[in-house]
């Protein structure tokens, strides 16, 4: 991709304009560095640590990573006797269908903004743009009480047209920067060619924005995956029927007792989800810093 | 553990939500496309059919809610009252400014907090951020494993981080009262006094906010040519100078977007607040917490829906104020 290139080759020509750092200038940044990453990773080392101690030393003052005595004790009460593999699926479930619900909508309506003028257009960027600031805790007490009245509260189906609705306005954003850094001439000589207005969208500007779709569909996903106010405030108290962010805090709300199968729920939790980003986070960082360059 | 039978129901709840959303989209497309296209011809036809979808999405679940906020805002609807709630007029905003908004907070020292909570963690993201990103943005051994162990707290899900840090906030067990304990100090009641539980919640926001602002500066950093520098050197300038001068300068596109975005983020956030407290100490609150209590823990709907308002004005003052004075708004073309 063009965009990652530059900054590399920029950045040679950075080293080349002088500046080179002393040997002890080195070891301080290093040391700098090295600080910072171990505040970084400790807490998180700490989790798992938790999560491989012992029922029965659960709580103790130990500082080392891992315990003496380690065992998975935790782990295989979380996976067979606790509901955690129930609620990933949950969250699985309704994730997957907002996440697609939501590129869905937001790729349409980010190409008519984008290739269309019409009647009404900077208002909608304007009242897009304003969405971004409603506090989320402010729709929660209308939405609540009207998922009552509908009668959906304890099912998915508020909840996954409620996560694929509220991500549109971003994601429109995405996309719309994005769509305009494609030349218009392409889809112009596809239309001399014969191609209507909309295949033309669909068989030249979709494949060439798939960058975007990945990022506003990892966007969509990782909006729903994390959720927790609406999951709290539409899903009863069933527990079968939470999702993980839901059911980990129920166990980690027992902290005295539970302590180490919310630890271990954590890490089984967070190793995809991590993995997936750090994978990821390249054309992630890209596409958001590339919406912000075109605003 | 799985149950089966669950899993089949919310397949099939899930599954259904997606057809109706689709087999309403499909009606609703076949509709404008009868009226609009065929029989009045209009101009705008194509684009309007291609919003229509989000727009009535956004029209059911953000706009009308909020316009029936409003009208609730003018009600005195709770728990007691769900029903049968009636019209109390400005009662509710009245209420907001004049008594206690919780318990016992009222308003305006909430919304210090916010403002005081907002400061202090937007000034350490850019100031940590930028200090990495500095560090970073060099050719050194390691650069690579650096930035991806930098960005860690980021990939995480944020509510695991947060309790996490909550488990080791805990009096006698968390790491921290452990090491404050080994090199001799006292330990601190982290979750107990307002003071320090505040404090835990800007340590923990700190944490998980630095890494996107470290990615977003040193992004920035990596676009300035190093003529610049070079040119800055040939001058005398000492390093010092070149930060003030050619860093901070050239660095303005990159940092106003991303600070605009993480004070409101940072004003509105939940999740930190939320999780390190857990509605145990009103005085560890900010306004987008006190709200979710006021309407969920005390339920009383009218009420919050006029906080809620309250809060918004805040926030709208505050963005009309920055984009004036920033003119970001000229990306709306």
């Amino acid at each position: 991709m063009a965009t990652t290139t530059v900054p590399t080759k920029q950045k040679k020509s950075f080293f080349e304009g002088g500046r080179e750092d002393s040997p002890f200038k080195r070891l301080l940044i290093h040391l700098a560095l090295l600080a910072y990453c171990v505040i970084t990773v400790y807490p998180l080392l700490r989790i798992f640590t938790v999560s491989i101690r012992p029922g029965n030393r659960l709580l103790s003052t130990d500082l080392s990573l891992i315990p003496a005595d380690a065992s998975f004790e935790s782990y295989r009460i979380v996976l067979f006797d606790k509901p955690l593999l129930q609620w990933l699926w949950n969250s699985l479930a309704i994730t997957a269908a907002t996440a697609i619900i939501g590129v869905i909508l937001a790729a349409t309506s980010a190409y008519a903004f984008s290739r269309h003028k019409f009647p009404g257009r900077s208002l909608g960027l304007i009242f897009l743009l304003t969405t971004q600031m409603i506090p989320s805790a402010m729709l929660m007490v209308p939405i609540y009480i009207l998922a009552i009245q509908l009668g959906v509260v304890g099912t998915y189906r508020g909840l996954v047209v409620a996560y694929s609705v509220t991500s549109i306005p971003f994601s429109i954003w995405i996309l719309k920067g994005y769509y305009d850094t494609i030349p218009i001439d392409l889809e112009e000589a596809a239309r001399i060619d014969g191609c209507t207005e909309l295949e033309a969208f669909w068989r030249i500007l979709l494949p060439l924005s798939a960058p975007a779709l990945a990022i506003v569909f990892l966007f969509n996903f990782t909006q729903a995956w994390n959720d927790y106010l609406l999951a709290r405030v539409m899903l009863g108290a069933q527990e079968t029927l939470l999702t993980w962010p839901l059911g980990l805090q129920r166990l980690q709300a027992q902290f005295t007792t539970l302590w180490g199968q919310f630890s271990a729920g954590a890490i089984l939790v967070t190793i995809p989800v991590m993995a997936l980003f750090l994978y990821t986070s390249k054309y992630l960082i890209s596409g958001l810093t590339l919406g912000s360059v075109k605003g | 553990m799985i149950e089966g039978g669950v899993v089949l129901k919310s397949l099939a709840e899930v599954g259904s939500t997606v057809l109706y959303v689709l087999i309403g989209t499909l009606i609703l497309e076949a509709f404008l496309y009868l009226v609009l296209m065929r029989w009045l011809k209009y101009r705008y036809a194509l684009p309007f059919m291609l919003l229509a979808p989000a727009v009535i999405g956004l029209l059911v679940l953000v706009v009308y809610p909020l316009i029936w906020e409003l009208n609730l805002s003018f009600g005195n609807m709770s728990l007691r009252r769900f029903k049968n709630w009636e019209y109390v007029g400005f009662t509710n905003y009245v209420r907001v400014f004049t008594e206690p908004v919780l318990k016992q907070r009222t308003l305006w020292p909430l919304l210090g907090q916010t403002v005081l909570w907002t400061l202090i963690n937007v000034v350490a993201h850019v100031a940590g951020g930028m200090i990495l990103a500095l560090l970073l943005n060099r050719e050194m051994k390691g650069r690579g494993l650096y930035r991806t162990i930098i960005i860690i707290p980021w990939a995480i899900p944020q509510i695991i981080a947060v309790l996490a840090w909550r488990g080791e906030f805990n009096y006698e067990y968390g790491f921290i009262n452990v090491i404050l304990q080994r090199i001799g100090l006292a330990p601190i009641q982290w979750l107990t006094t307002p003071g320090p539980n505040f404090a835990a919640m800007c340590i923990t926001n700190i944490w998980l906010g630095i890494p996107f602002m470290m990615v977003i500066l040193l992004g920035g950093l990596q676009s300035i040519s190093g003529d610049y520098y070079e040119a800055a050197e040939i001058d005398g300038a000492n390093g010092w100078q070149q930060f003030w001068n050619i860093t901070i300068p050239l660095m303005q596109p990159v940092m106003a977007p991303a600070i605009i975005l993480g004070t409101v983020w940072t004003f509105n956030n939940f999740n930190v607040p939320f999780f390190i407290n857990q509605f145990e100490l009103e005085s560890s609150d900010i306004l987008v917490t006190a709200l979710f209590r006021a309407a969920f823990q005390y339920n009383r709907y009218g009420f919050s829906a006029a906080f809620a308002f309250v809060i918004f004005i805040f926030l709208l003052v505050y963005s009309i104020f920055y984009l004036r004075a920033t003119g970001a708004l000229k990306g709306v073309r």
